[in-house]
């Protein structure tokens, strides 16, 4: 099988471990949640084996299970930006890309926040763009209010677009600085924005220079119609759900092709899946330690706590290692869990479906749970893994992945000592940074002319 | 000497307090937006003992006084996130307070209390956060929630306008509630709350976490934080303060009081008025309020040399630099001579204002903290591992945990 292609090159994102079930925390290696040097520990990781960045979800409320806060799981965790700006001190290559709400936030300022962590970092800053639109959030927040539906990828994109006029504003020779002269800044160098849309009015001078990159690197993770067309015109990245090989060829298609819809080069937009991954010296050994783990991952407490998001009723006095409920769940207008990603909209038809692939399988509650909260998508050796990750990258199902490991934060030490030399060795993965690369520069992303909106001083 | 303790804070703002500062031969002006300056400078106050450092910010691009927003080219303009840098700095320079100035009128509460809680966990143990209002016209459009008219203070503070009055009565009505927010998420996890129970599948004893509740006329928060409690507990508040109605705010929730006297008679007449404060609003912070002076700082080996380096920089900027605080262009000597006047008149600190960066912040490092060292008012408890015990501030109990042991009692 040969090709005339160069080999694609792979990038690679480190993710915090979350605050759900797959971060487990009952094992030795498990450290603190929150103390500033498992921060530190993960990026210096993440850097050491030359990922492209890391990734930090964003907690806006402690999440519930039937109105009470979820105990279960790994729960609390730091402000995203603040946490961000820490590691730009702590690390010099390595991206840093936060989740950051476009719902819960204003464009002023949170413009001004990623503007100020591009230049404390030096041109590695990234914003995973979501919308949130439930109350339960809002009960923190000024808006408080529920955000239509319809209303949430409007204002995200309303949001990202007053966010570039600010980022754009200053033109790159507006700060002079000579002393001689007396000229701080060529005011003329710098554009007045004023924006009034159905979402914001927002008039003023941005307070920043550009930074190195002037905007940070846009990810996108919302898989709907409208989250696609969002990544289309706005994104850089795109982190998918979608790290199954023939799931991951057909969302690489449908997104590449819309990028030539509209004429954007289709390196301009990497896919990166989120993935797990379990090693063993040999495959039979990666096998039984994910079998474990997975255990480890969903608890009775957790198997039983996943069943009740759906019955939203007590089902304590079950045996998670016996059959399913035969009961039916309880259905009220407020549903059974709050603040996760994914809520359970038919509990009768998932409480169905749950049952008869339970039956089908021979499966017990436990079993079942494992089975969609702790699969594992890397299991194997460490070649093995490389080579499954390259076939995906060279077969265009992905440009590479986000990783997860399993605990905090040491849950990615071994991908960097056994994975990352595999994929060095096959030549489609950095042996080093560039020197003073920007994050858009590390991702391959084409080069963007430049964007400011300010006439320059020749001008 | 009393043994009344003192402590020293610097305030950190671009290449320094006077306008014309970056344009001195030492001046860095190059490097405002690089993190390496504010770490170098930080590193200097960190290894001369100084307790604190403030970074100072606003809502928008700055501007002189509170009138009408005036774009000029002659000053420093841009300027980085403080509560962001503040992360930056303290995540590389241990053992030196880092309060950033957040503003209350703007900002999401919830957003602001865990970002210093963040920054208390990334310094482990030396967050405080320097509360700020914002009553400038033009930062109000900068999210257009709500129309602010331009401030007079003057007309504000003498009580002839009532709307202007009224509006710096709603602004910091606003800030006490954010405080508020901000004190309650703090509390909101008692310091053992994560147990890592594996028999009952637990990680956390949810009972040791709790909403907060609040709910204000700007803004309700549910809570808990999503932060765990952090190493202080309460970070540290500071509010500077020229009039009753920021008195007020101070007596009711800072844990430190900056206030800017002219003269010792001027002193007195702040002191009483914080006095008076004291008698008409409760107290919600967990100690008695510690008094600071604020003072702006051009240090030169001889008095005249100083006057002169002042007066050299006004021409530059072409009008006299005025200060709400009071101006020290003097000998070190002198400068420490006055901080020890403060000290005995009872005041517990001063947050010096270099009016040079960095020239004048070493030469406070370097000439007059060895001066105030020879009396004693610097010695400290040894080897403070937070703020809060740099300053002798107890860290304060849990708020929800003490109510369940009162009702435990009852």
């Amino acid at each position: 099988m040969s090709t005339q292609k160069p080999a694609k090159q792979i990038h690679l994102a480190a993710h915090f471990p979350g605050v759900n079930n797959t971060t487990v925390w009952s094992d030795e290696r498990s450290r603190s949640q929150i103390a500033f040097s498992s921060f530190r520990h993960f990026a210096q990781n993440a850097e050491r084996g030359k990922f492209d960045f890391l990734f930090l979800a964003e907690g806006l409320r402690l999440r519930e299970t039937r109105g009470l806060i979820h105990d279960l799981d790994v729960v609390g965790r730091p402000n995203t930006l603040a946490i961000l700006a820490a590691l730009a001190g702590v690390t010099s290559h390595i991206g840093l890309v936060g989740t950051l709400s476009s719902t819960f936030n204003e464009p002023y300022e949170l413009a001004r926040q990623l503007s100020t962590l591009d230049h404390l970092s030096r041109g590695r800053a990234g914003w995973n763009i979501v919308t949130t639109s439930d109350a339960f959030h809002g009960a923190n927040f000024r808006r408080g209010q529920f955000l239509d539906l319809a209303d949430r990828y409007s204002r995200a994109q309303e949001f990202f677009d007053v966010s570039s006029q600010l980022w754009d504003s200053w033109a790159d020779d507006a700060i002079v600085a000579d002393t001689e002269s007396g000229e701080f800044v060529r005011t003329s160098g710098l554009g007045l924005v004023d924006h009034h849309g159905p979402q914001f009015d927002v008039t003023g001078y941005a307070t920043l220079p550009p930074s190195p990159q002037r905007h940070p690197v846009i990810v996108q993770a919302g898989d709907s119609p409208d989250g696609r067309d969002f990544a289309t015109s706005s994104a850089d990245v795109i982190f998918s759900r979608h790290a199954d090989y023939e799931a991951g060829r057909a969302f690489y298609d449908d997104v590449k092709g819309r990028l030539d819809a509209v004429g954007r080069p289709r390196d301009s937009l990497k896919i990166l899946p989120a993935a797990t991954f379990i090693l063993g010296d040999t495959h039979a050994e990666a096998r039984e330690r994910s079998r474990e783990i997975s255990r480890l991952q969903v608890s009775p407490q957790t198997a039983i706590s996943f069943l009740e998001q759906v019955w939203n009723t007590d089902l304590s006095s079950y045996d998670v290692e016996g059959p399913l409920p035969s009961i039916d769940p309880v259905v009220t207008a407020e549903g059974g869990a709050k603040g996760r990603a994914h809520v359970h909209t038919d509990p009768i038809a998932t409480a169905n479906a749950w049952r008869e692939q339970a039956a089908a399988s021979g499966w017990s509650i436990r079993e079942l749970v494992i089975s969609f909260a702790a699969k594992h998508t890397f299991v194997g050796t460490p070649v093995e893994v490389a080579e499954t990750i390259n076939r995906h990258v060279q077969e265009d199902a992905s440009d590479g992945f986000v990783i997860v490991g399993n605990t905090n934060p040491t849950g990615l030490d071994e991908f960097v000592d056994r994975v990352i030399p595999e994929l060095q060795e096959r030549g489609v993965y950095r042996t080093d940074y560039d020197e003073n690369a920007t994050l858009h520069e590390t991702l391959g992303l084409p080069p963007v002319p430049s964007r400011s909106t300010a006439a320059l001083a020749s001008a | 000497m009393s043994r009344t303790p003192f402590h020293l804070g610097v305030a950190l703002d671009g290449a320094g307090w006077h306008p014309a500062a970056w344009r001195d031969a030492t001046a860095r002006p190059e490097a405002l937006f690089d993190h390496d300056y504010w770490v170098s400078l930080v590193v200097e106050a960190q290894a001369a003992g100084i307790d604190l450092v403030t970074i100072e910010d606003s809502f928008g691009l700055q501007t002189s006084g509170y009138g009408p927003f005036e774009l000029r080219g002659d000053e420093v303009r841009g300027r980085l996130d403080a509560l962001l840098l503040a992360n930056t700095i303290a995540a590389q320079v241990p053992g030196i307070g880092i309060v950033p100035t957040v503003t209350t009128t703007h900002t999401e509460p919830f957003h602001t209390a865990t970002g210093i809680q963040t920054l208390d966990h990334v310094s482990e143990g030396w967050a405080g956060w320097r509360v700020q209002v914002s009553g400038r016209s033009h930062e109000a459009a900068h999210v257009g929630r709500r129309e602010i008219p331009v401030l007079d203070p003057a007309r504000a503070a003498s009580g002839t306008d009532e709307q202007q009055t009224a509006l710096i009565r709603s602004l910091f009505g606003e800030a006490a509630d954010a405080i508020e927010v901000a004190r309650r998420l703090w509390d909101s996890w008692e310091d053992d709350a994560v147990i890592r129970d594996v028999p009952t599948g637990r990680f956390i004893d949810r009972d040791r976490l709790h909403y907060v509740d609040f709910e204000g006329e700007n803004f309700s928060v549910k809570g808990p934080s999503i932060v765990p409690r952090s190493p202080q507990g309460q970070p540290v508040v500071f509010v500077l303060a020229h009039q009753t109605v920021p008195y007020e705010l101070a007596v009711a929730q800072a844990d430190i009081v900056g206030i800017t006297p002219h003269s010792d008679e001027h002193l007195e007449q702040i002191l009483g008025e914080l006095g008076d404060a004291e008698l008409t609003v409760e107290r919600r912070a967990p100690e008695a309020l510690r008094v600071w002076t604020e003072a702006v700082v051009l240090i030169e080996e001889t008095h005249e040399s100083a006057v002169a380096a002042l007066a050299a920089l006004d021409d530059l900027h072409g009008s006299p630099y005025a200060s709400d605080a009071v101006i020290l262009a003097d000998t070190a000597e002198n400068v420490a001579a006055q901080l020890l006047r403060w000290q005995q008149a009872g005041i517990t600190g001063v947050r010096l204002r270099p009016a040079r960066l960095p020239l004048d912040l070493e030469r406070i490092t370097r000439d007059v903290v060895p001066v105030l060292a020879e009396t004693g008012v610097l010695e400290r408890p040894a080897s403070a591992s937070s703020l809060r015990e740099r300053l002798e501030l107890a860290r304060p109990s849990n708020r929800y945990a003490a109510e369940l042991i009162e009702s435990a009692h009852r």
